[in-house]
């Protein structure tokens, strides 16, 4: 147990800020997908084929290939992209991205193409006829979106966004790859120093256990309260 | 591009292995805790869900690493036979895939057992079959078909998770990949060459198990 004490002597405070670390990336790369699902959603969607392939194409490719392959191209590929794109407004200087960045980026991307799914099958199940209604009503689009649409969406939306949340956090995991010191990071920075790898897995593992059940619980909650209606 | 090209393909031997492996052993160890879980004996019960509950809760990563790493750190077990198969990172991906793979389809058999309707297998039991044989030739096919479209998507996760034996120093398509970007620095073209071999297996198996949904569908 001493192990974990906090402070000097023990990994526990490591432990503890990695954690929320883990945490943090988890909620960045989540909104980050939304903000991909925000863009590919409606592209998927569309009337036009030239859209509905580009929307096809982003969802194939990331949910095709290992997410490990996606963050080493970030990670490798990540700042030569950007300096590419600064030479061009005439910075030629060294840019180097912080591996948090990197990390919610890639896993973000990632989680974006599930989300994409998830939103997609969600609006898809809506009944025609609601959209139908809001138009008669007279009801503008912005309206017809937020108002009748969004909520509906929601709450066919939630477990399965549940489901990639799970997916969301457990690939944070894979961003110690980069040195971004999140749980397995701390973990096997503490293996190494104590010769004690069982342990401190064992250790990461009993976190992650406790952070999707904790969030479960949670997701739970706001199932029951976007359902209240039926 | 053109000359990592071989390695690339070399490696995708490798990734393979592992996948086919750990499906072969994952699909007996997922039917196993299927029936468990069907158990009304509520300590089995528990201990089928326990197991599963814990494999999908926690990264593969750190199941790897756990095998990997940490067994090797109990001083009995390298005294015995097993340590032949655990000092091999190959085996120790295997295992870790295989309990992984193991869990989800456990899952998969367990809903598509509780979808078949009583009524076939009151009707098997109308006609004087026996339990066993009701098991065997109406509940397990019945399942199969049933659980096709999801042992299909989790194929796919599978085949993308072997990627991560690439950490236990395992030289995969995807540790080829890292070992040839971190060389040449050409992260781009690697990546649309391995995530290419990639996409393509993903291709192949999507409509291998399309096919068999179809060959062994009810309405023939």
């Amino acid at each position: 147990m001493e192990l974990l004490a906090f402070g000097k002597t023990g990994w526990g405070d490591e432990l503890f800020y990695a954690t929320l670390m883990t945490i943090a990336v988890s909620i960045t790369a989540m909104l980050v997908g939304f903000f991909f699902a925000l863009i590919f959603t409606p592209l998927k969607l569309s009337k036009y084929k030239t859209l509905n392939l580009v929307g096809n194409f982003y969802t194939t490719v990331i949910r095709g290939v290992p997410e490990l392959l996606v963050i080493y191209l970030f990670f490798f590929g990540g700042s030569g992209a950007i300096m590419y794109v600064a030479s061009i407004f005439g910075y030629y200087e060294y840019i180097e991205i912080n591996a948090f960045v990197t990390g919610s980026m890639a896993i973000g991307i990632i989680s974006g193409a599930y989300s994409t799914e998830v939103f997609r099958g969600a609006i898809q199940s809506i009944d025609k006829g609601q959209f139908e209604a809001a138009k008669v009503l007279g009801i503008n689009k912005f309206g017809q979106f937020y108002k009748i649409i969004l909520p509906q969406m929601l709450r066919l939306a939630i477990p399965n966004l549940s489901n990639v949340w799970q997916i969301t956090l457990k690939d944070t995991s894979l961003i110690s790859v980069t040195g971004l010191v999140e749980i397995m990071r701390q973990s096997y920075i503490a293996a190494g120093s104590t010769r004690d790898p069982l342990f401190f897995y064992s250790f990461a593992a009993v976190l992650y256990l406790l952070l999707t059940y904790l969030s479960m619980k949670l997701i739970n909650k706001l199932e029951v309260r976007y359902s209240r209606g039926y | 591009m053109i000359t990592s090209f071989p390695k690339l393909l070399g490696a995708t031997v490798v990734t393979l292995k592992l996948l086919s492996a750990s499906l072969f052993f994952g699909l007996f160890l997922g039917l196993f805790f299927a029936i468990l879980r069907l158990n009304k004996n509520i300590l089995i019960y528990k201990f089928a869900y326990g197991y599963s509950y814990i494999f999908r809760g926690t990264p593969l990563l750190v199941q790897i690493f756990i095998i990997y790493f940490g067994l090797g750190q109990i001083e009995y077990l390298r005294t015995t036979f097993l340590w032949i198969i655990l000092k091999e990172p190959y085996w120790c991906a295997i295992i870790a895939f295989t309990l992984n793979t193991g869990a989800y389809t456990s899952e998969i058999l367990r809903s598509a057992f509780q979808t078949i309707k009583p009524g076939i297998i009151e009707a098997g039991k109308s006609l004087g079959i026996s339990n066993k044989i009701i098991f065997y030739k109406i509940q397990i096919p019945i399942a199969i078909r049933q659980s096709l479209p999801a042992y299909g998507n989790e194929i796919i996760l599978m085949m993308k998770g072997t990627s991560l034996a690439s950490t236990v120093t395992l030289m995969d398509l995807t540790g080829v990949a890292k070992y040839i970007i971190s060389t040449t620095f050409k992260p781009i073209e690697v990546f649309i060459v391995a995530g290419g071999i990639y996409l393509f297996m993903t291709f192949i198996i999507h409509n291998v198990i399309k096919y068999l949904e179809k060959k062994y569908s009810f309405q023939q």
